[in-house]
Parts: structure tokens; sequence; C-alpha cells
């Protein structure tokens, strides 16, 4: 890696943290059993490009935000950074204003600041610099969760006023730019739960066939609908069990939940489906009030999706030089 | 042992051991849940053994499936060396500051205060599983007449070291988090230390507990 240890303070102010604003990596994993989920960026993708636009390894920390994100005044050597999702941001010159595109790096100096605005009917957009966050790290990985306070930041979101240390910063800061359009997906395709059967005729008929509502009670643990109601004609309660990011359970209420990247690791809802990975990146960007459809696949097609679109992943990587 | 092997969604497996929760089925599943980790199987990311069931997850860039199932079904778990459980005495303050549903539990019950405390203390309990939130341990069984429902209206914040019981189970929560459970009193005992990085949980599946009850000095001077 073209790093070099800084000794100067290069760091960014936080003057507005945004709404939920934190450090995240890959995650963590073989700690189910002990009750902590992966967390971890939630669009994987976008996670994976930001770094390399940065022109980084592809597992450092990021700084996510979702709907509002933060804004950031810059202290320090010229550095570089990226902004990946459907983001609107602006960046602040001492005498101009430049409206920024996503997948584009873009050069900070001293007194710099980036404004992010808002994501575009998104949810989740991600900010890497050309260069390394100062963040502790826990079981391997700096990911924040906020309901278990693990992670860096004492396990908290960022807050105003606190400032972002920057540790390294790249000794090559080239200019990167990529052309990328997230695609929109309101059928998301699923696949039957351990559960299926606790449901009634219109209930199995309606998670394949009917909208639902994604509800403002949604955040990185999970994602609530709101539909018609989904039936259970045997049990509102099992016993017990673990969870995966993906799982869509239906409480007793009838409205389904869909578990996310910072989950509870076990729960006693029946479980419908599980939302196929290929279409998880998706699913975490579909914000409060869009419509989404279930579509039934089974597993040997969920593989081959999931191959073709990690094929692709890896393919829009390579093309960034 | 395995009754039925299922998938849940594309990158896990739903090993299912019964549907009865007893200390037989759940020495099944943490058997297997220790043969598996003992293994080391590329591509696994994940074990979750819970009272009756044991989902393997997995890498779905590195492996499917197909592989993680053979490779289960091979698996011969008697070659497996015998884990060595603990037994811990974990230490709890019934006063009344701790004991949010006391009043509660003497209704649902029809107990006094003193049976309450007399059927909980001193008894050996065996952790079935732990998680819902980081560390957490749900050991069982309280006695038959120890036995109720989750609060109608869960609590949003019960504080950390709450020892709660509901159903057959007693639980303890490991920071203050939201909650439902009936909380008899509270534990001085750091139960999961997240600065550990090797073993943040003090108590595993497998391992068995008797709860000491400690008065409120003892409690105020336990971390001194």
């Amino acid at each position: 890696m073209n790093t070099r240890i800084i000794m100067s303070n290069n760091h960014f102010e936080i003057i507005r943290a945004g709404i939920n604003t934190t450090f995240q990596d890959k995650g963590r994993d073989n700690l189910y059993h002990i009750g902590i989920p992966f967390s971890g960026a939630m669009d994987n993708r976008n996670y994976l490009l930001a770094n390399k636009l940065a022109g980084n390894k592809l597992d450092l920390p990021v700084i996510e935000f979702a709907y509002q994100g933060p804004l950031l005044r810059y202290n320090g050597e010229k550095i570089n950074i990226v902004i990946t999702g459907d983001v609107i941001f602006e960046l602040r010159k001492k005498d101009n204003k430049i409206k920024g595109n996503c997948y584009e790096s873009y050069q900070l100096e001293n007194g710099d600041e980036i404004d992010i605005l808002s994501t575009n009917k998104s949810v989740y957009g991600y900010l890497a610099i050309s260069g390394e966050f100062e963040v502790k790290l826990q079981w391997g990985s700096c990911s924040i969760n906020t309901k278990a306070n693990i992670g860096s930041n004492n396990g908290k979101k960022l807050d105003n006023g606190q400032k972002i240390n920057i540790s390294k910063i790249n000794l090559k800061q080239e200019k990167k730019k990529t052309n990328y359009f997230n695609s929109k997906v309101e059928n998301i395709r699923v696949i039957k739960g351990t559960n299926f059967n606790y449901f009634s005729e219109d209930g199995k008929k309606n998670i394949f066939e009917k909208e639902f509502i994604v509800s403002k009670l949604s955040d990185r643990m999970g994602m609530r609908l709101e539909g018609p109601k989904i039936e259970n004609i045997v049990n509102t309660n099992i016993k017990s069990e673990g969870l995966l990011k993906g799982v869509i359970q239906v409480p007793a209420d009838g409205n389904p939940i869909i578990m996310l990247s910072d989950h509870g690791t076990i729960g006693g809802y029946p479980k419908i489906g599980v939302v196929a990975s290929v279409d998880y990146d998706r699913l975490v960007q579909l914000s409060p009030g869009s419509k989404i459809k279930f579509k039934e696949i089974e597993l040997s097609d969920a593989e081959t999706l999931f191959k073709l679109y990690e094929m692709e992943t890896q393919n829009l990587i390579s093309q960034i030089k | 042992m395995i009754k039925n092997i299922s998938n849940l969604g594309d990158a896990a497996l739903y090993c299912d051991f019964g549907i009865e929760v007893n200390k037989q089925i759940n020495s099944d599943v943490i058997k297997y849940f220790n043969a598996i980790k003992d293994k080391n199987i590329k591509g696994i990311n994940n074990l979750t053994p819970s009272y009756n069931k044991l989902i393997i997850s997995y890498d779905l860039k590195v492996t499917n499936s197909k592989e993680i199932k053979d490779k289960i079904e091979s698996l011969d778990i008697r070659e497996t060396q015998k884990i060595a459980n603990k037994k811990l005495e974990i230490p709890v303050c019934c006063d009344d500051s701790f004991s949010l549903d006391m009043e509660r539990l003497k209704k649902k019950l029809n107990l006094t205060r003193e049976k309450i405390i007399g059927n909980f203390f001193n008894k050996e309990y065996f952790c079935y599983m732990t998680g819902f939130i980081a560390g957490m341990p749900f050991l069982g069984d309280l006695d038959e007449n120890m036995r109720v429902q989750r609060l109608e209206t869960p609590r949003v914040k019960v504080p950390k070291g709450s020892v709660g019981i509901t159903e057959q189970f007693a639980d303890i929560y490991t920071f203050e988090s939201p909650g439902g459970w009936n909380i008899i009193g509270n534990t001085p005992l750091e139960v999961f230390d997240s600065s550990k990085e090797k073993e943040p949980n003090l108590i595993n599946p497998g391992d068995t507990v008797i709860f000491k009850q400690i008065t409120l000095d003892e409690y105020k001077n336990y971390n001194e």
C-alpha cells in the first residue's frame, strides 16, 4: 500500500452529523452464538466501490450515512474523497461551490467542506477517503452497532462537534471515476421460509402477490412493512431460534418485518421467507413509503443469480483503474 | 440428533433437532455446534445454536448449500472431544429496587415473595443458548409453579444486570435494552465483557448456573 504515517493532525470536524452516520466495513462473523450480528455496510456493492474509487484496499472502514448525511470541514493535507450511492452533495472550496457527482473522486484541501445533503430516493450512502480513518476495531471490525454499543466510537453514531481523525493518507492521490447507476427494484426475490405453512391460504398468496409499503419504523436492525395482513393459522410464536439478515418474520399483528444487518440474533416469530442474497443490497436502499413486492424463487435460482450479481460487482471494480 | 436439514434462504442451513425443549435435545444441538466449530469448515461464517435448532450460515461467495450439507451429513460427531462445560455461581440481589416485577409475580404465581425467592435460588440451571442481545444466557428450567408469561407491554429499558423469568427460563440482561421478561433481581457480575476479544461471554451454552442470593450491601460492595 502506498501509505505513509502523517504526523500532523489531519481530520474532519463534524459540523452536522446527519441522521445515522457510522463507521462501517465488511462486518464481523462467527459471533452469532454469543448474540452479535454481522453488522457492516448495509449496501455491500456501494461500500466496495467507495474503497476502490478512493484507491484503497477494498475492506477499509468507510463512513456510512442514511437519508441526511454529515456536513464536514476538512483540516489537513490534500486528500481525495469519494461518495457512492445515490446521493446529493456539494463541496465548498474557498470561493466556489461544486455540485458533487457520486462515483467520482474530488480533492479536498485545508478548510474545504463537504455537505452531504441527502440520499436521493434511497437510504444509504458511503464516504471513503484516499487513506485510512483512525478507528477502533472490535472483533476485527470497526462497524458500529448502535443498539449493542459495539464497534468504533464506543459503538455510538457520530455526533456534532466530534473530530474524525485520519491516520494515513495514501501517497498516490489519483482522480478516479466510473459510471454506475443504482438500479431501483420493487420486486424482491424471496425463498420460502421454514414456517411458510403457518400461514393461511390467503396469507401465502398475499405475500407473493400483493404490494407492501416500507414503514417509517425501519433502521439498520430491521425493515417493517405495511400492507395486507398475513394471517397465521398455526401459532404466532415459535421456540426462539436463530435469525439471519433477510429473514422475513411475521409477528401476531400480521405485518412482516425483514431482518437487516444489525438484527437481534435470535427471535421467536414465524419465518415466512428469506430475501435472496442477490437482492439484499437493493432491498436496504428502499426508503420508507416505497412499494415492495416479493417474488418467490427456488434455491438453485437464488444461487445462480447471486453468482451473476457477484461477477457484475467484480467487473465494476476491475473497470476502475 | 438431527431430524432434518433444510435451507433457510440461500446462505444458511436449518438443522432441526425436534420440537420439544429439553436438556437432551439441547445437548445434541450443542454437541453439533462444538463439533462444527472445531472442524473450521471453509465457508461457514456463523453458527446459531438454540433450544432445538442449529442454524449454519455460510458465505455464498465461497460455498453453497449442497457443499455444506454434504459436510454436515458426513460429520462424525463421536470424534469430537468432550467440551468442558463450566459450573458458575451468579450472585443476585432481590432488593425491592431491583425486583421490578415482584408484585406481578406474586399475583400471577399466587405465591409469597419468600416462596418465589426460595424456589428461584440454590438450584441448578442449564444454559440452553445465548443471544438475542450480546451475551444474554437462556437458563432453564424453572420449577413448574414458577412459570409465567412475558409482560403484556415490554419495558423500553430494562436495567443492565437484570435477571428475568418467563415460562421455563431465566435470563440476564447483559446491558440496558428493551425487554419483556419479569424482573426478579439484579446481578453485579459482568456477564458480558465486550472488551474481551476471546471470551466475552461468562456463560456459554452447556454451562450450569446456580443463582446465589446476596444482600443490598453485598451487592454494593461486590465490585469494590
